[in-house]
C-alpha cells in the first residue's frame, strides 16, 4: 500500500467509526450513572430510520437528525422508567427495546428501502487545517458530524472529570446511597444520563443512514450498537479512550472493505465478520490488561431504593 | 431566657413490614448538647434518626426546627435545615478523593471543581474542629477512623447544626474513640448539637449531656446524665436485670476431638495466611482465638470447615485425617461453622426463614416426600427451631433479612446445632449484637459445651474471652505461639501477645498493620 492509500484508509476509519463513537459516548454516560442500557442497537436503528424518513420528506438533514434524537430519547425514556422508577430488570428492558427497535424500524422503513437520500451530510474541508499534508486528509476533510462527535468526546470527558455535574454522575453510579445522603437527586441524574444516552444512540444511527451509507436498509446498523456497549468497557468508562476504540473498529471495517474490493479470494462473508471478531478480541485483550486500573461503576445495573433495609 | 430546641420531633410513628419501629416518639435536642439516643438493637433508634435525616418518611407525626414546622422529603431537605447524619455504614465513594467526597452535591458549589479552593476550605474546617485528614487522599485507602472524619467534615462543610452519629464507635479502635470524643466535645462547645446513637452504656456515661432511652420503638425514659447511672440506664433499656452467664471451668474437658498439626494455608494474595499452626480441641471445651483481625483467623477457620485447603500439615477429627475432604463430607462427620458474615455466607437474605432453616438438611428424608420438598414437615421443623431457640419473628415465610441481628444469629446457631456437631466453629458470634442477644448466644454456646461439643470461637472482645472460654489461642501473623488457660492469664498478657509482643513482655516485635 502506498502512503496515499494509508491516508485514505485512516480517513475512512474515522468515518466508519463515528456512528459507534456517538453510541458509545451515550452508553458511557448512561453507565457512569449506574444504568446499563442494552437497547443501544434498537435505538440506533430507530434513529437511522427516523433520520432517513424525515430527511426524505423535508429535504433537510437537520430535521432528520432531530427526529433521530427524539426517537432515541423516547426509547431511552421507556428504559429509564422501567429501570429507575419501576426498578425493573435493566437487562431485560434493554434487550426488549433492542427487539422493539429492530421491528419498528423495519416496519417504518419498508417503503423507503433502497431509496436514495435527498440531502445527505457531505464532507466539509476545513480551511487551512484541511491542507496540512497527511493530517489534513485524515482528520479535516469530513462531514460536520465527525467533528461534532470528536468535540463531544472531549466535552463529555471535561464534564465527567472536571465539573460538579460529572462528580454527581460518577457518585450516583458508584454509590447511590452516598449521593442520596448528600442531597443529590439520584433518580433525576439517572433519568438525564439515560435519556442523553438515547439521544446519542439515535444520533449514531442517523449518522449511518444520513452520512456513512446514505440510504435505508433494514437492520443497517448491523450490530454496531453491541460493539458500542462492548467498547464502553474497553474505554474503561473514559470518553477519550472511546475515540480510540471507535476508530479501531472503523479501521478494521475500512480495511476489510478494501480487501474485498481488491479482489482477494476470501469469502466476503468472512471478511464482513472480521471487524466484529477483531474488535471484540482486542477489547477482551486490552480489558484483561487494564482491569486492575479501574473497574465498572460499582452500582452499574443496580436499582436504588432509599428505604430498602 | 427560654432555650429554643434546635430540633423537635413530635408524635412520630413509623412501621415496617412486621414491626412497629417507632411509636408516638417525642424527642428534642438543644444547641451545644451531646444527646445520647440509647437502646438495644431494634429499639428504633436508627429509624427515628433516619426520619430526622430525611431518609425515611414518618407514617405520622411532625418535625420542628427552631420552632418552625418542617417536612423532609429527602436528605437534601434535611441538610438544608442543617441536619446531617453520619451513618454507621459510611456513605462514601471509595475511589473518590477526600475532597471530592466532601464537595459532592454541595448546594452552592461552582460548576467547575476548583481543587485548591476546596482543599483550603477543608483544611480550615479540619483545624477548627481538630479533624485531621488529607484532602487529596483516596477514601478507600483510609482507615475507618479517617473515613469517619471525612463524613463529619462533609456534614460540617454543609453547615450542619445538628450532627447525628449512628453507632460511631463500632468501627473504631479504643484510641480512635478517645479522639472522636474529643472532636465531639469540641463541636458541641462551638454550639453544634450532636445526637449519639448507641447501645454502649459506658460511652453514654463518658460523653453525653442528656439521654433518651428507647425500647421496642417507644421512649421509656429521658434525663440529664447527672441524674442517671449505668444501672438505671440498663434497667430502662432491657426492663429487667441481666445476669451474665459464665463458663464453669472446673468441669474437666473430654477427649481430644480435633487436632491441627503444622497447618499452613496460603492466603488470597502471595503470602502464607496461616503458618505452622498446632492446635488441639477437646470435647466439652471452648477455645477462643484472640487476635487483631486479619492475622489469619478467617483462613484458619475456613480451612477447618473445608472452604480452603492447607498446603501443608494435617487436620484430624477423632484421629482420622480430614484435610482433603470436601465441605459436605466434613459436615457429615460433624464439623459445623457459623461464619463471620451471617447474612452473606450463613444465610440467604431474600429467602424465607423456612428455606434458610433447611439449607443444611433439605435433602434429608425428614424434609421431603420423595423428590419434592414437604413444606408441612419443613414448617413444623422450623417452628420447633424458632421455639427452642427463642427466635422472635412474626412469620416463618418472611425473608430473613427482616430479622434483627440477634435473631439472625440465633436462627443460624439453631440450624447448625440441630446437626449435633462434634465441632462447632463460630467467628465473631456476638458482633453487632446488643447485650440481651449476645447473652442468649453465649447461653446457647455454653449449653453446647455441656453436651460435649468441641467449640472454637474467634472473638474480638477480650472481656468475652474471660467470660466464656476455657482456653485462649493467640494468633499473630498467621501463627499461634501460645495457647493459655484463661484462668491463668490476664487481659494485659493477651493484649500484648495479640500485638506480637514476646510472652515475657520485654521484647516487643514491630506491630504491623496488615
Amino acid at each position: 500500500m502506498g502512503s496515499s492509500a494509508v491516508i485514505a484508509l485512516l480517513a475512512a476509519a474515522i468515518v466508519a467509526g463515528t456512528s459507534i463513537l456517538y453510541a458509545a459516548l451515550g452508553e458511557l454516560i448512561t453507565e457512569r450513572s449506574g444504568i446499563l442500557n442494552l437497547g443501544v442497537e434498537g435505538m440506533m436503528l430507530v434513529g437511522a430510520v427516523l433520520g432517513f424518513i424525515f430527511t426524505s420528506n423535508t429535504g433537510n438533514h437537520w430535521y432528520g437528525l432531530l427526529a433521530a434524537m427524539v426517537g432515541g430519547a423516547l426509547m431511552a425514556l421507556i428504559h429509564a422508567f422501567i429501570s429507575i422508577t419501576l426498578r425493573g430488570n435493566q437487562v431485560v428492558s434493554g434487550l426488549a427495546l433492542t427487539m422493539f427497535g429492530t421491528g419498528i424500524s423495519g416496519f417504518l422503513g419498508k417503503s423507503y428501502q433502497g431509496m436514495p437520500i435527498v440531502d445527505p451530510f457531505r464532507p466539509v474541508v476545513i480551511p487551512f487545517l484541511g491542507d496540512i499534508p497527511v493530517l489534513g486528509p485524515i482528520f479535516f476533510r469530513h462531514d460536520v458530524l465527525v467533528y461534532i462527535s470528536l468535540l463531544l468526546a472531549f466535552v463529555l470527558w471535561y464534564i465527567l472529570f472536571r465539573t460538579h455535574w460529572g462528580l454527581s454522575i460518577r457518585a450516583v453510579g458508584e454509590n447511590p446511597a452516598a449521593a442520596d445522603a448528600v442531597g443529590i437527586n439520584v433518580s433525576r441524574v439517572r433519568y438525564l444520563c439515560t435519556i442523553l444516552g438515547g439521544i446519542l444512540a439515535g444520533l449514531g444511527g442517523a449518522y449511518i443512514s444520513l452520512a456513512y451509507a446514505p440510504s435505508w436498509q433494514e437492520n443497517m446498523t448491523a450490530g454496531r450498537g453491541w460493539i458500542a456497549v462492548a467498547l464502553v468497557i474497553f474505554a474503561l468508562w473514559n470518553p477519550l479512550r472511546g475515540i480510540l476504540g471507535s476508530y479501531l473498529f472503523g479501521g478494521i471495517e475500512a480495511l476489510t472493505f478494501r480487501l474485498q474490493t481488491a479482489g482477494i479470494s476470501i469469502s466476503s462473508f468472512f471478511l464482513a465478520m472480521l471487524p466484529y471478531l477483531l474488535t471484540i478480541l482486542v477489547l477482551v485483550l486490552v480489558t484483561i490488561r487494564l482491569r486492575q486500573e479501574a473497574g465498572a461503576p460499582a452500582a452499574l445495573g443496580v436499582a436504588y431504593d432509599r428505604e430498602e433495609r | 431566657m427560654k432555650r429554643i430546641p434546635l430540633v423537635k420531633m413530635v408524635h412520630i410513628n413509623k412501621a415496617f413490614p412486621g414491626v412497629k419501629a417507632n411509636q408516638d416518639i417525642n424527642f428534642r435536642v438543644y444547641p451545644g448538647e451531646i444527646h445520647a439516643l440509647l437502646g438495644e438493637n431494634g429499639a428504633g433508634k436508627s429509624t427515628l434518626m433516619s426520619i430526622l435525616a430525611g431518609l425515611y418518611q414518618p407514617d405520622s407525626g411532625f418535625i420542628e426546627v427552631k420552632d418552625k414546622a418542617v417536612r423532609f422529603h429527602s436528605p437534601r431537605s434535611a441538610l438544608s435545615q442543617g441536619i446531617g447524619m453520619v451513618y454507621q455504614h459510611f456513605r462514601l465513594i471509595p475511589n473518590f478523593t477526600v475532597a471530592e467526597n466532601i464537595v459532592l452535591g454541595a448546594p452552592d458549589a461552582a460548576f467547575l471543581l476548583h481543587k485548591q479552593d476546596i482543599e483550603q476550605e477543608i483544611s480550615a474546617l479540619s483545624d477548627q474542629f481538630g479533624l485531621e485528614v488529607d484532602p487529596a487522599a483516596i477514601v478507600g485507602q483510609l482507615s475507618l477512623g479517617e473515613q469517619q472524619r471525612v463524613e463529619i467534615i462533609k456534614m460540617l462543610y454543609r453547615g450542619c447544626e445538628v450532627l447525628i452519629m449512628d453507632e460511631p464507635t463500632t468501627v473504631l479502635t479504643p484510641r480512635e474513640v478517645k479522639e472522636l470524643f474529643k472532636i465531639m466535645r469540641r463541636m458541641s462547645d462551638q454550639g453544634k448539637a450532636i445526637i449519639l446513637i448507641t447501645h454502649k452504656l459506658h460511652e453514654v456515661m463518658e460523653i453525653a449531656d442528656y439521654v433518651t432511652v428507647l425500647r421496642r420503638g417507644k421512649v421509656v425514659g429521658e434525663d440529664r446524665i447527672e441524674n442517671l447511672n449505668e444501672k438505671t440506664l440498663t434497667n430502662m433499656m432491657v426492663a429487667h436485670e441481666i445476669e451474665y452467664s459464665q463458663v464453669d471451668r472446673a468441669k474437666p474437658s473430654g477427649k481430644l476431638v480435633l487436632k491441627l498439626q503444622d497447618v499452613q494455608v496460603p492466603g488470597d494474595q502471595d503470602y502464607m495466611a496461616v503458618r505452622n499452626v498446632n492446635l488441639a480441641l477437646h470435647a466439652g471445651e471452648i477455645v477462643a482465638i484472640a487476635g487483631v483481625a486479619g492475622n489469619g483467623q478467617k483462613e484458619l477457620v475456613e480451612t477447618i470447615a473445608g472452604l480452603r485447603f492447607p498446603s501443608r500439615g494435617t487436620i484430624s477429627l477423632d484421629g482420622e485425617e480430614i484435610q482433603t475432604l470436601p465441605v459436605k463430607e466434613r459436615l457429615r462427620r460433624g464439623i459445623c461453622m457459623i461464619p463471620e458474615d451471617r447474612i452473606g455466607m450463613g444465610l440467604v437474605p431474600n429467602l424465607s426463614v423456612m428455606d434458610n432453616a433447611i439449607l443444611r438438611n433439605y435433602n434429608h428424608e425428614t424434609m421431603n416426600s420423595g423428590f419434592l420438598l414437604n413444606y408441612k414437615k419443613i414448617s413444623t421443623y422450623t417452628w420447633k427451631l424458632v421455639q427452642d431457640y427463642n427466635i422472635y419473628l412474626s412469620s416463618i415465610h418472611h425473608p430473613v433479612n427482616y430479622l434483627s441481628g440477634g435473631n439472625l444469629q440465633k436462627l443460624l446457631l439453631a440450624r447448625e446445632i440441630d446437626q449435633n456437631p462434634r465441632v462447632l466453629i463460630a467467628s465473631y458470634p456476638v458482633r453487632g449484637l446488643d447485650v440481651m442477644a449476645a447473652e442468649s448466644v453465649y447461653q446457647i454456646l455454653l449449653q453446647e459445651r455441656e453436651k460435649g461439643t468441641a467449640i472454637l470461637l474467634v472473638l474480638e472482645d477480650l472481656d468475652d474471652i474471660f467470660r466464656i472460654a476455657d482456653r485462649v489461642a493467640i494468633m499473630y501473623e498467621g501463627q499461634i505461639e501460645e495457647v493459655l488457660e484463661v484462668n491463668q492469664t490476664d487481659i494485659d498478657e493477651i493484649g500484648a501477645l495479640m500485638l506480637g509482643a514476646d510472652k515475657i513482655g520485654v521484647r516487643y516485635v514491630e506491630t504491623q498493620a496488615n
